[in-house]
């Protein structure tokens, strides 16, 4: 387990049960379980304390833990018979961006994901998910394919943004991405989102142009990045806690404004202390929007999704 | 000594003169640093006689430089909600807000108005890179949704002029919100089957580039824009390395396939005229019946004459040019 650094307490008191625990191992006289049951009690109730006020730069870092389950782990649990789909057609395949076909609860969908890579090998070989415009014509590419053959879309956001490289500005990251969010609004079956994780900017959006978007508790959606935008407007990185409040880009604030949809509650602790359970709570919430939108015609699907992004920009936070 | 008289003392006298002078008569171009004569720079709308830079024209000007003899109509555009985030850096939003509408006298970063180019009805959507870095938040969102109305209404083409630092950092994600909405904006506009023309200029970046700056039928920019998605800064923090001359700049990235053309602003009217009627399928304006466009030049500006007759030496001519005396 990889703790946070507002995690330290936690760290320190599962260190210690652990620690008794191998002490007992060897020392077979040795009674510890009162200890441990003790300590537990207390780390987990630390825990829950902690993650029952965390503040917007903490749920940065969560959205961000490299134990966070990415794309391909809901892709794997929450799908049969998936079938990968590559390549834009046009220049290369982007590993940052998956997708292809499969089944969700017996029903066929196209399902496209940003994946950030789970060890220094798999991160380098996704780009740490961060697309270049081949990932978002691929993803064009499979919308549109589900769009012909009616099948609904289901996509998971998890990106720190579009890679800004050299490659990338030549090749027309910009059109790349205008043509995706452009993509999802005009094609007549429906898209749900899940945001699982970071969803980062203008990369974000091309894949979140969605009739339905669910939220993980501690996932975030912003313009920029804290960060960025500290370093902007604070003239200091250093003041990216500030711009992380600032920027109201927790699921709860984003639920409020009406962005999103819906707020999937994570196990305490975090998507990465019990990933089977973050798992499933996303797919039962994508399951009941894709079951909402089933009896809408093509042409209601992309009102409902057109006017859901008009209506936007009414509500105003306290 | 007579040429002594016209060449060097004009200078010199311009030079302990200075404060006798009207201000801003003269401008010094940024790039070649050769000095302009104001009224001769918005001849030439505001681009450099010289080296051809362009400089920052407003949205104002630019329209009155674009419509025919002039002539157009600013279409309102109701006002979002205000601050919705509550948004304070080091600054609070709203005081950013009222310094922009003070500096720009403009309500918001778009001006959105009809009327005829080359006798044919058009609407345009002007980004104002001086308020606020044209940054792209609701109240932008909201004029291109109004634009694209307005053309859809009057059966008119619409043109885009982008200049953006990008989105609106203290709308937060609601400034993000504003690309799929600028884009319901241009498939409006398509699916009336209407034309949709983007001009492209200094600079367009992030969010804006990556949504209406890219999707349109006719994309043009004007000569050396920074159109891009990151930044030149970003990319060179990312990748370490220098990026090389020209790197994101209008003709780069023509050279790259994402742009129609590269055309100087005092070509654009004319280029423009001939697209909108081709596509709206009018014909050709016969020789000498192209309307004039608007002047940015006021009857009652300085002549260069006069100004040069103002810097003799005994300064007498600067009150003959003021039409107050």
């Amino acid at each position: 387990m990889q703790y946070l650094d507002f995690e330290k307490g936690v760290a320190e008191l599962e260190g210690k049960a652990r620690e008794l625990r191998a002490l007992a191992r060897d020392d077979a006289q040795m009674d510890i379980s009162e200890e441990v049951e003790r300590l537990e009690g207390k780390s987990s109730a630390l825990l829950q304390d902690l993650y029952g006020k965390l503040t917007p730069w903490q749920k940065c870092q969560i959205a961000r833990h490299p134990e966070r389950p990415h794309a391909q782990d809901y892709i794997g649990a929450l799908f049969d018979d998936m079938t990968p789909l590559a390549g834009d057609r046009g220049f290369s395949e982007d590993h940052a961006v998956i997708g292809g076909l499969a089944r969700f609860r017996n029903e066929p969908v196209m399902v496209i994901g940003q994946e950030k890579g789970a060890d220094t090998q798999s991160r380098l070989h996704r780009n740490f998910g961060m697309a270049r415009p081949e990932g978002y014509r691929k993803a064009i590419r499979l919308m549109d394919m589900a769009d012909r053959f009616n099948l609904p879309v289901v996509t998971f956001v998890d990106t720190p943004g579009a890679y800004p490289g050299k490659g990338a500005e030549e090749r027309g990251q910009s059109e790349a991405i205008a043509r995706a969010t452009e993509k999802c609004l005009e094609i007549g079956v429906p898209i749900v989102t899940a945001i699982i994780g970071e969803g980062g900017s203008g990369g974000a959006v091309a894949l979140a142009t969605a009739n339905r978007l669910a939220m993980l508790e501690h996932s975030v959606y912003s313009v920029i990045s804290p960060e960025g935008c500290a370093s902007i407007l604070w003239k200091s990185a250093d003041r990216a806690q500030d711009a992380a409040a600032a920027l109201r880009l927790t699921a709860q604030d984003l639920k409020q404004l009406e962005v999103i949809e819906e707020v999937v509650p994570e196990p305490v602790g975090g998507a990465q202390r019990d990933p089977k359970a973050a798992i499933t709570a996303v797919g039962d919430a994508v399951a009941r929007h894709l079951a909402e939108l089933r009896a809408m015609s093509r042409d209601e699907v992309r009102k409902d999704r057109r006017e859901k992004f008009l209506q936007i920009g009414r509500v105003r936070l306290s | 000594m007579n040429w002594i008289n016209n060449l060097s003392l004009p200078k010199i006298n311009d030079f302990f003169q200075r404060r006798e002078m009207p201000e801003n008569l003269w401008r010094k171009c940024e790039n070649c640093e050769q000095m302009i004569f104001h009224r001769e720079l918005k001849q030439n709308l505001y681009v450099c006689p010289h080296c051809e830079h362009h400089m920052r024209i407003s949205p104002t000007e630019r329209l009155e430089s674009l419509y025919d003899f002039g002539a157009y109509t600013v279409v309102d555009v109701p006002d979002p909600v205000a601050d919705p985030l509550n948004f304070r850096d080091e600054k609070r939003y709203t005081d950013r807000l009222r310094d922009a509408r003070r500096t720009t006298n403009e309500k918001e970063a778009v001006v959105v108005a009809h009327g005829r180019i080359g006798d044919v009805d058009t609407v345009s959507a002007v980004q104002n890179f001086g308020f606020m870095g044209g940054s792209m938040g609701m109240a932008v969102g909201d004029s291109l949704l109004k634009a694209a109305e307005t053309a859809v209404e009057r059966k008119s083409p619409l043109l885009v002029f982008s200049a953006a630092g990008g989105a609106r950092m203290q709308e937060g994600i609601l400034s993000l919100m504003q690309m799929p909405r600028s884009t319901i904006a241009v498939q409006m506009v398509r699916e009336a089957g209407l034309p949709y023309i983007t001009i492209i200029t200094h600079p367009t970046t992030g969010g804006v580039t990556a949504s209406y700056a890219m999707l349109g039928d006719i994309q043009i920019a004007e000569p050396n824009a920074l159109i891009c998605f990151a930044g030149p800064r970003v990319i060179e923090q990312t990748i370490r390395e220098k990026l090389p001359e020209g790197f994101q700049r209008s003709e780069y990235l023509l050279e790259h396939g994402m742009l129609d053309m590269v055309t100087p602003r005092t070509r654009l009217r004319a280029e423009l005229v001939k697209i909108l009627r081709m596509l709206m399928q009018l014909p050709m304006l016969p020789a000498g019946q192209l309307p004039e466009p608007g002047s940015l030049v006021r009857d009652d500006e300085p002549e260069m004459s006069e100004v040069e007759a103002a810097e003799q030496p005994d300064g007498s001519a600067v009150k003959s040019s003021d039409p107050q005396s």
